[in-house]
């Protein structure tokens, strides 16, 4: 799977990180980091991080 | 083929639509709200819809094509009819249905005598933010807000953002005290303080003064004259359940459910009838199997997927659908530049203690416990130090939580270093 995320709407609230650690991070400054390719047993917790952000701004492409 | 009606149409209803759609449904769904608007997303409300950052219509969700929805709005539910399964609608229409999702949410509390004065605001939904997002606009020469909890502290803060002079009223001790404890509390007061906001906490307000029906100060029970020209209030919200009154379902401040959200009759669970978001009472694993009702957009974005399983398992009347697991409630607040992430219900805690990090440095994270349980944790800019605990409450930790594992357990500073909880456990 593929994970874009839309740095104009990312407000940096870390629903994200809390959904799927192990893709998403916030540095100290709040910066967004993530995993563009992760792994497919992690696809559910991707998922929910999607439906976690209040913003929408992460999306997902899966084949 | 099956008919869901949803009443209600804000994020609950419209995630318990794509739920569905995501789950398989292929029958109908007509979503009824009462106000004219599709659904929206309430926090930008008070951030940057409030302040002209971001259009109104920024707010508005986006619309799978895949949903089919019939949308029925502008028109109130105003009753229930269990035996006929018909919901009737303000302009008499009567809408039929085989599974029904109920998410009428909930609206402010406002004194009766002050609804009316010009220049007195609530902030709930999209016509209210228009309608302070013009009162600001007009560069007002002091606002009073009253109520300082989640509503009352952001609008604070955009208001300060706006750089228009603020008092925040609360009859309590601290700002979002009964939400997040005193220790992170007292950091939001400081926040507040230092952005130049006139906090006045354990202040009530006794009564408005208006000159031809406008604000023009409010007096506190103590005597003092708040000079101000709009005001906002943050009483928190009743849900909105009159219309179910005469259905036979069971209401507790808001509609009860099982832990699968399905609503009671008094003779037991109502199959095929659930409700989502604001308006949801059930019982959860962190407050020992008590009810709670949960405000935050996160319940609402969660409840959808499960009021949807619950509801095709009903119509099925097949175990095709396993129960949905417990989920964890999260929340968030964006405060000036500080950010609070939350887990589980802090709200709930009889004791919290300091994780990791530093509550005054503006980075930790801080847990909170209630009878040997773990029951929630907040962090302020601290997302991935928070991350750990999710897991360990979706477990059902003891208090006080083992050092996290997982994958960000290296990033973290153990609890067992902190000074705060050291002390605490000696």
């Amino acid at each position: 799977m593929r994970v874009h995320v839309d740095f104009e709407k990312c407000r940096s609230n870390g629903l994200c990180v809390l959904a799927a650690p192990e893709v998403f991070d916030l540095d100290e400054e709040g910066f967004l980091h993530f995993e563009t390719n992760p792994d497919a047993s992690l696809a559910g917790a991707v998922r929910d991080a999607a439906q976690a952000c209040p913003t929408r701004a992460i999306d997902i492409d899966e084949p | 083929v099956s008919r869901v009606l949803i009443v209600g149409a804000s994020l609950g209803a419209l995630r318990t639509a794509e739920a569905l759609r995501d789950q398989g449904f292929g029958g109908s769904i007509t979503i009824a709200g009462a106000e004219p608007h599709l659904p929206y997303d309430r926090p930008p409300l008070s951030k940057a819809v409030m302040t002209g950052a971001s259009s109104l219509e920024g707010a508005v969700l986006p619309l799978r094509g895949d949903l089919e929805v019939d949308w029925r709005l502008g028109r109130s539910a105003v009753r229930l009819d269990v035996a006929r399964r018909v919901v009737a609608l303000a302009d008499g229409a009567e809408l039929p249905y085989d599974g029904l999702v109920l998410a009428t949410g909930a609206r402010p509390r406002i004194p009766s005598a002050w609804a009316g004065v010009g220049g007195v605001h609530v902030l709930r939904g999209l016509d209210d933010a228009r309608a302070l997002r013009a009162a600001l606009a007009e560069r007002p020469r002091r606002i009073a807000v009253l109520g300082a909890g989640f509503i009352g502290s952001e609008i604070t803060a955009s208001a300060r953002g706006l750089d228009l002079p603020v008092a925040l009223i609360d009859g309590a001790r601290l700002p979002l005290a009964g939400a997040v404890g005193d220790r992170v509390a007292e950091y939001v007061a400081a926040q507040h303080r230092a952005h130049g906001v006139d906090l006045r906490t354990e202040s009530t307000v006794a009564e408005l003064e208006h000159r031809n029906g406008r604000l023009v100060g409010l007096r506190l029970a103590d005597g003092t004259l708040i000079d101000a020209d709009l005001a906002v209030v943050g009483f928190g919200v009743t849900p909105n359940t009159e219309w179910l009154e005469s259905s036979g379902l069971v209401l507790e401040d808001g509609i009860v459910c099982d832990d699968q959200l399905r609503t009671h009759a008094p003779t037991g669970p109502l199959s095929g009838v659930v409700a989502v978001g604001d308006v949801a009472r059930w019982p959860h694993p962190l407050a020992a199997g008590a009810t709670v009702r949960i405000e935050h957009w996160s319940n609402a974005a969660a409840s959808g997927a499960i009021a949807a399983r619950t509801l095709l398992h009903d119509l099925d009347a097949a175990p095709t659908h396993p129960p949905a697991r417990d989920t964890v409630p999260s929340f968030w607040t964006d405060l000036y530049d500080v950010k609070l992430l939350a887990v589980g219900l802090p709200a709930l805690a009889t004791t919290s203690t300091v994780l990791s990090g530093s509550v005054e440095d503006g980075r930790g994270v801080v847990g909170y416990g209630r009878g040997g349980r773990l029951v929630g944790a907040v962090a302020i800019n601290d997302a991935r130090g928070l991350a750990p605990y999710r897991r360990l409450l979706a477990a059902g930790s003891a208090w006080p939580p083992e050092p996290p594992p997982g994958p960000n357990a290296s990033a973290m500073s153990r609890p067992s270093e902190s000074p705060d909880y050291a002390q605490e456990q000696s």
